[in-house]
């Protein structure tokens, strides 16, 4: 079954949205998400949506569900990347992730935790 | 052809034609306030082409139907008439009369030429008043048509105008708003702002408002969205320029900015941009 990678870097955990999420893809990566971060006591989770160029209003709430769940488990979310098309559509949708943080890119994410975050 | 199957209106403008074309052209002078000699010209001419379409479109006298083929010619120089009108900055009326004013010579000769035939007459009267009506409000809606069209090219180049994203100091973008925010405008402006952060990797947005008129609900929500929207892109936005008015406005109307940084001035935005991006700037001693 077709999976969203999880990757360790030091107390953060990086998720790389490349495909296509569908509904079941999206429970799977909270099922998958919620554990890693209690396996690895991680304190920070990346999201990176820079391929996702489609979004709906479930996945858009998906994000935001995931973001809580985290904060609620002591790890911080900040989503990454995400295209002007999308934060539109987003905004249209009425969802305005208001508990999420947001950065442009990977490396901006990165430098708000160790700057900001994490400190 | 021979005389006897032309439609009257066809034989009396070849019969009184020069005639006609200078009574036509008094009438048509006395509307006009004052008028440059060209453009004494341009009418003359247009008015001559208007009369030999009217007598070729009219020549067999069956067809009284002014969007058939016959009709083309004459219809297609109404309308180049009309939309150089429109363009010029004639007003509806003159626009009309150019058709109207034939009218009066054109009766007064079918009274000469008919004389002897009074029910005749009346006949001949009434087809060509219709046909002569047709022709003007055909000349009104082409008028209409093109003067729609200027406003919707207007209207196009002012929203492409009026939205530019500049960019200040590294990672800083400024967006004066100028004029009404409707959701067309807002639409193109979060765009274009979206945009700019991808390309600059800007951090902070400052939207100045010193250049919109009103705020009322509608507008605060939008900007609200293009907010909500750049944050969703890791930018933050700051809202400069609300004016007095506009603030007491804002609250009366109960619209909640309390998420959103606000401050008076561009200046005082663009302070606040500079030390959240960690940049100072200082007056050099010697300026004192």
């Amino acid at each position: 079954m077709e999976r969203i990678p999880i990757l360790r870097m030091g107390r953060l955990l990086l998720v790389t949205i490349q495909v296509d999420m569908h509904d079941k893809l999206a429970m799977t990566l909270q099922d998958d998400l919620t554990m890693r971060i209690v396996q690895d006591n991680a304190k920070g989770v990346l999201i990176d949506i820079s391929a996702l160029d489609i979004v709906d209003s479930f996945i858009g709430r998906m994000i935001g569900n995931t973001a809580a769940m985290a904060r609620i488990l002591d790890a911080q979310t900040v989503v990454v990347g995400m295209q002007p098309a999308v934060a539109i559509t987003l905004v249209e949708l009425g969802l305005r992730l208001d508990g999420v943080r947001t950065a442009l890119n990977v490396e901006r994410g990165m430098a708000l935790f160790e700057n900001v975050l994490l400190k | 052809m021979s005389g006897s199957d032309q439609s009257t209106l066809s034989q009396i403008i070849n019969k009184f034609g020069p005639e006609l074309l200078q009574e036509w052209l008094n009438s048509l002078l006395t509307y006009a306030m004052k008028r440059e000699a060209s453009a004494e010209r341009e009418l003359e001419r247009q008015c001559e082409v208007f009369l030999r379409g009217l007598q070729a479109a009219a020549a067999d006298g069956q067809s009284q139907d002014i969007e058939s083929r016959q009709w083309e010619d004459v219809r297609q120089l109404l309308m180049e008439i009309s939309q150089l009108r429109a363009r010029h900055g004639f007003s509806p009326i003159d626009t009309a009369n150019f058709v109207f004013s034939l009218k009066q010579p054109l009766f007064s000769k079918l009274r000469m030429h008919l004389a002897d035939q009074p029910l005749v007459l009346a006949e001949e009267t009434w087809t060509v008043s219709t046909l002569l009506d047709k022709l003007g409000l055909f000349t009104i809606e082409c008028y209409q048509k093109s003067r729609e069209q200027i406003i919707l090219r207007q209207q196009q180049e002012l929203l492409e105008l009026s939205t530019p994203v500049v960019q200040l100091w590294k990672n800083v973008l400024a967006l004066p708003l100028i004029g009404t925010l409707d959701s067309a405008r807002t639409q193109v402006v979060m765009e274009n702002l979206l945009q700019k952060i991808v390309e600059t990797g800007a951090s902070i947005a400052i939207i100045d408002i010193t250049g919109v008129p009103t705020v009322d609900t509608l507008v605060a929500q939008h900007l609200l969205k293009t907010v909500a929207a750049a944050r969703l892109m890791g930018a933050d936005c700051i809202i400069s320029g609300i004016r007095p008015q506009i603030a007491q406005t804002i609250v009366h109307l109960g619209v909640n900015l309390e998420d959103v940084v606000t401050k008076a001035t561009l200046a005082d935005a663009f302070v606040i941009a500079l030390q959240r991006t960690g940049s100072t700037i200082s007056y050099s001693t010697a300026s004192h």
